[in-house]
């Protein structure tokens, strides 16, 4: 129960990460992002790719940091990674959506999330191949923190939930103490009115896309540091993201980062009553829990 | 020359019953505005209950009722229609994501429940055990198919032909001016919420029929056949024949229809051996890049949608 409850909150904190950035741009863009869970994917092979390039060129960074399995090369990649994924997201939207949303056609955009998902995917599984790989073939072993009942938690996944934790404090700061938090609100509640008060809407979505990236970025090199990384990472994980977000309430990011906790920790929970085989399913029954008991989440507004 | 022939009905069936789906989602996405990402949960639901109401009773599953063939067809898309009332009553009121989101969640729930529920169709393996109908005046050869292919084809012109009717209708006036200007429409007194309902739960009953005709058509349904691909290939369908036309969307589904399987024969037939593995992830970025190409280049489709005037004014 414990053990699961441990494990719920690390798978937390890594969706809480997606959640928080998907939810940003449902907030601006106010629509769904298919495509939003690849960019976990892109985190993820971008840091293996830079990873093994340090790896290669600086044999110094192959050390690990302290008793974890992750090197100083791979913290490094994780920045290259960060960025880059954040670029790509801008990049996605360049391409694809700033041109379906200057046409005006807001519901055409789900559908083009759906189809750049789909070549997203495939591609980095034709370029990287179908089997799975990791970032380190070292076994770190779980320190035990108790036996009966057993818990064990590696120092992998204590580095991931302290990061990721740190991280939501940063997000909190900036969303209630600067400019861009203000202006993210703004725009969000009436994208006329803030570009009358001087807010430039541009500046904003790319920022948004950005930090959406980053923060997937981040969510997926966890993933893969803690799971293993293939080319169904966003796949699998485009139905716990959006079940967080759901559950926080769409366009809350404090409601986004609390609820990727509530889906990590109840599909968890919910592997002690259901077949494992039925995890899939779990973050569909948390959406119909949530639609049923409060149909626009914890800390969301109605707004149709 | 009767292997072409008999390649052809082949063919012709699958693009029909899908054309079928297609009709479905059109009425959803093309008429009202509405976002289904789990098209093939309705066509799923209406394969395995078409297949559960009228096949024969196996040992390790429920079902096996061995209806009489219509009423268990009638059944299925009962079944996919409840399916979309219970997931629409709970989104329709609002935002769009919701929906979006929802019906995504439903073809994952769907498709997870059946591969692991042995006890209710027979798991990973499929649902067996299905006798198709007037087997035994038709055979199994050429014949049969042929005459599958003609019931196909008549119920894909009468969904068809329905269509067009409601389409032209008051009923279908209200559809488009939902999805044109919901607040206008609320201002003449018209609910909005219960109107999408309908055309939601019609349009998944349509492709609950189309599921029906395909589990029937292979007498056989399992997991595979109800992978969230189908999904964006009856999507794919629409957007290049064009959201909002009938004719495109039929269109769309034979056109699409051929070039998925002409891909998948070209790819099967000349990438190298080591390379085969990958032929499934090619397919998949092609109708990836058809949608998003579509929706950049030419959103409304081939045959872009024809505003119909219900009640020209007199002059």
């Amino acid at each position: 129960m414990i053990q699961h409850l441990l494990d719920g909150i690390l798978f937390g904190s890594i969706l809480s990460l997606g959640a928080a950035g998907l939810t940003m741009v449902m907030h601006i863009l106010r629509f769904a992002n298919f495509s939003h869970a690849e960019l976990l994917s892109i985190g993820a092979y971008t840091a293996l790719v830079f990873d093994q390039i340090f790896k290669a060129t600086m044999p110094f960074f192959s050390a690990q940091v302290g008793s974890l399995s992750i090197t100083w090369a791979l913290f490094l990649a994780m920045a290259f990674s960060l960025f880059l994924t954040g670029v790509s997201a801008i990049l996605f939207d360049y391409l694809v959506f700033r041109r379906i949303r200057e046409k005006g056609d807001e519901l055409s955009m789900v559908f083009a999330s759906f189809g750049l998902a789909l070549i997203i995917r495939n591609l980095i599984g034709l370029i990287f191949g179908l089997n799975t790989q990791l970032y380190s073939k070292d076994i770190v072993f779980a320190t035990i923190l108790s036996r009966d009942p057993l818990i064990a938690l590696k120092p992998d996944q204590l580095v991931t939930l302290l990061i990721t934790l740190l991280i939501i404090l940063v997000i909190h700061f900036v969303l209630s103490r600067t400019t861009f938090g203000y202006s993210l609100r703004a725009v969000g509640e009436n994208p006329e009115l803030a570009q009358v008060n001087g807010i430039n809407l541009r500046t904003t979505i790319l920022l948004v896309w950005f930090i959406g990236g980053g923060l997937a970025a981040l969510a997926g090199v966890f993933y893969g540091l803690n799971n293993q990384i293939t080319p169904m990472i966003g796949s699998d994980l485009v139905l716990p993201v959006f079940a967080a977000t759901i559950v926080g309430g769409i366009g809350s990011i404090y409601g986004a980062l609390f609820g990727g906790f509530i889906v990590g920790i109840a599909a968890n929970i919910a592997l002690i009553i259901l077949p494992s085989g039925y995890s899939p399913s779990v973050p569909f029954l948390i959406i119909i829990a949530v639609l049923l008991i409060r149909p626009n989440g914890l800390f969301g507004e109605s707004r149709t | 020359m009767i292997g072409i022939l008999s390649y052809l009905v082949f063919f012709t069936t699958i693009a029909s019953i899908l054309a079928i789906a297609v009709l479905g989602l059109n009425l959803q996405w093309g008429n009202t505005g509405l976002f289904n990402g789990g098209v093939v949960a309705f066509f799923g639901a209406g394969a395995y209950g078409t297949l559960l109401l009228g096949g024969t009773s196996q040992t390790d599953h429920i079902g096996g009722l061995e209806l009489f063939y219509p009423i268990a067809l009638l059944g299925g898309m009962i079944i996919a229609g409840s399916l979309a009332w219970v997931v629409g009553i709970l989104t329709l009121r609002l935002r769009h994501d919701y929906l979006a989101i929802s019906t995504f969640g439903v073809a994952v729930a769907f498709e997870n429940l059946m591969r692991n529920a042995q006890w209710l169709a027979g798991g990973a393996k499929g649902l067996r055990g299905f006798e198709r109908p007037l087997r035994e005046t038709l055979g199994d050869g050429f014949l049969y198919n042929l005459s599958f292919l003609i019931i196909v084809l008549i119920i894909l012109l009468g969904v068809y032909w329905f269509l067009e009717i409601l389409v032209r209708s008051p009923f279908g006036r209200l559809l488009r001016a939902i999805r044109e200007d919901e607040h206008a429409a609320r201002s003449l007194g018209k609910n909005p919420a219960k109107i999408r309902l309908t055309a939601f739960v019609g349009g998944s009953i349509i492709m609950g029929l189309a599921g029906g005709l395909y589990g029937t058509f292979y007498a056989f349904v399992s997991p595979q056949d109800i992978l969230p691909m189908l999904t964006f290939q009856i999507w794919a369908m629409l957007i290049v024949g064009g959201a909002g036309n009938n004719k495109g969307a039929i269109f769309g589904a034979f056109l699409i229809w051929a070039a998925w399987t002409s891909s998948g024969w070209l790819l099967s037939r000349f990438a190298p051996i080591e390379a085969q593995l990958y032929t499934g992830a090619v397919q998949y970025v092609l109708i990836g890049l058809v949608i998003v190409t579509m929706l950049l280049w030419r959103p409304q489709g081939l045959f872009p949608e024809r505003l119909v005037i219900s009640q020209p004014g007199q002059s």
